[in-house]
């Protein structure tokens, strides 16, 4: 393409990444403010992250919010492989369509309707045979692994698609079982993409905030339920300090993840 | 005997597995909602009394429509916020498209370092948490928040404007949220176009304008329309922005759900407006889908 990008569209995208970075990077500066005023500046302090460490509702929601991440990623990126190597490696089986049906369909559906949904159908369950009783962290944890492995499925999906394929059949032909081709040749070849999987469902998990409204019980709220809930009382210090980590982790790993990935198809 | 298992049944796994998960898991649940919503509501634990049963007078169905007809009767209550989740979700996504097509556009025509910066730049806020920037958004938007500080301190204002709570803040929530979807399917659109193209117009005397309008605009065109609907579909579903950003007038179906279930305790008609959220993303979906088909063929 030609290189030179008229002044206008220029204007525009330093706009549209200015929308993109502005919010964030002020709540970030605000996180610093002494006051407890929100928008007065009255001078430097870091006391806001001093107190998170003392707030045990956070740090309780917190390490809910880790462990429900973490298992449900873990789910999601196993059946999420199941799905893909069904749709690659099979060209046709019974159910195909309908598995290309339910695996896509949670990508689109509205979140307040698939977490209603799983709420209603728990309460049915827990009405006509006891399980599960009431609801808590295996509710959250299925609920998130169930849309996770939909996005898992489509991540791993396209890198098995991509591969070569001479490689497999070349360690079949040299009389490799099928059990044994797969674990030594093709999920090495794969596992960037298993890697990236697990981490957008852990995200997906960590970041959700309407399923795992309808589907937890009292006493497991989880870390955006808690910000939600004080999000609505007001701005606060408090809620920039824990934003701003959780934000700065993140594009940490984000960073880092691409900084590998151009290291790779650099050396190629 | 382990080995001879997994080769014989080892296909079947690998498909049963998954099915049987979201049958279970993601068909039920919309089948349970289905009967609920042609449930009858009463004050009980749960409250509504199933249409579909299997008890001791063995099966019975009857349905009820009272759901229906009071989201009907009431209309201003609930089809009002159906039209509105409509023409927000559009506006949203003629927003995003106009930030991102400048984007896109600069993204795919600059130089490889600057290239991967920006691309970075752009994936990294589909990776943090949308509430966490809505968050961040109310700071800047609220009657005492930055921008109101900054332009009653320049004197260009004598009264805080009113920024929550309107069409702009759930537009701003929006773009902040979605931009992301829209630049990818822009970008992949826009890198591939081949240079000679463009070259051989402006050696044949076209302006930039004439360039943009007869070559760089019909070539996007896929990934205008894939973006639209990466952006449109979760948009007209949205909980977090309307509720978060949004006042009375801003009111979307996906806030209803929420306040007829947890504050009104009506779950049959709760289950009823999400059948009708669904109606309202089917059409798009599917097209979305012949469209995904259209492209790989």
């Amino acid at each position: 393409m030609r290189r030179n990008v008229p002044f206008l569209v220029k204007l525009l995208a330093i706009i549209g990444f200015g929308i993109l970075y502005v919010p964030v990077i002020m709540m970030m500066i605000y996180s610093f403010n002494k006051s407890k005023l929100v928008s007065v500046w009255a001078g430097f302090s870091t006391k806001w992250y001093k107190e998170l460490w003392t707030d045990d509702i956070l740090i309780t929601a917190l390490y809910k919010s880790v462990l429900i991440g973490i298992s449900s990623a873990t789910i999601s990126t196993i059946f999420g492989l199941l799905i893909a190597i069904a749709f690659v490696r099979f060209a046709s089986f019974r159910g195909r369509l309908f598995l290309s049906l339910v695996a896509s369909a949670p990508l689109v559906m509205p979140e307040a309707v698939t977490g209603l949904s799983m709420l209603l159908l728990f309460i049915a369950m827990e009405a006509s045979f006891g399980w599960p009783s009431g609801r808590g962290i295996d509710t959250i944890m299925i609920a998130h692994a169930t849309f996770g492995m939909c996005f898992a499925a489509v991540v791993i999906q396209t890198r098995l698609r991509d591969m070569d394929k001479s490689l497999e059949e070349a360690a079949r032909d040299l009389g490799g079982r099928q059990p044994f081709v797969f674990l030594s040749i093709t999920f090495p070849l794969i596992l960037p993409s298993i890697i990236a999987a697990w981490l957008l469902s852990f995200t997906l998990s960590f970041d959700d905030l309407v399923i795992a409204s309808f589907v937890s019980g009292p006493g497991s709220s989880t870390l955006p339920i808690v910000i939600f809930s004080k999000i609505r009382l007001g701005v606060s210090p408090e809620i920039n300090a824990v934003a701003t980590l959780m934000i700065l982790s993140i594009s940490a790993f984000v960073i880092l993840g691409s900084l590998l990935v151009l290291r790779r198809d650099g050396k190629k | 005997m382990m080995r001879i298992f997994f080769q014989k049944y080892g296909f079947l796994l690998v498909i049963w597995l998954p099915v049987g998960w979201l049958s279970l898991f993601f068909m039920l649940p919309l089948i349970e909602m289905i009967n609920v919503s042609f449930s009858e509501a009463r004050r009980a634990v749960p409250p509504y009394n199933p249409a579909f049963q299997i008890g001791e007078k063995g099966i019975s169905f009857q349905p009820v429509f009272d759901n229906y007809l009071l989201i009907y009767d009431y209309w201003g209550d609930y089809l009002w916020p159906a039209v509105n989740s409509i023409r927000l979700a559009f506006f949203s996504t003629v927003w995003c498209l106009f930030f991102a097509y400048p984007m896109a556009w600069w993204i795919a025509r600059s130089k490889k370092p600057l290239q991967h910066i920006l691309l970075v730049l752009v994936l990294m806020p589909f990776w943090t948490s949308s509430l966490l920037r809505m968050y961040a958004l109310i700071g800047l938007l609220n009657p005492n928040g930055v921008i109101n500080d900054f332009l009653l301190w320049a004197g260009i204002i004598v009264t805080p404007i009113q920024m929550m709570q309107t069409d702009f803040s759930i537009y701003s929530g929006m773009l902040l949220t979605y931009l992301p979807l829209m630049i990818l399917p822009l970008y992949a659109s826009l890198v591939r176009l081949d240079n000679a193209l463009l070259e051989a117009a402006a050696d044949l005397g076209a302006k930039n304008w004439e360039i943009f309008r007869t070559i760089i605009l019909p070539l996007s065109l896929p990934g205008v329309i894939a973006g639209c609907l990466l952006v449109f579909i979760p948009a007209v579903g949205e909980f977090v922005i309307p509720a978060l950003l949004g006042g009375p007038e801003q009111l979307m179906l996906g806030k209803v759900i929420w306040t007829e279930f947890f504050r009104n305790r009506d779950w049959p008609v709760a289950a009823a407006i999400a059948i009708i959220l669904i109606a309202i993303i089917i059409l798009p979906v599917v097209y979305a889908r012949y469209q995904d088909k259209e492209g790989l063929s």
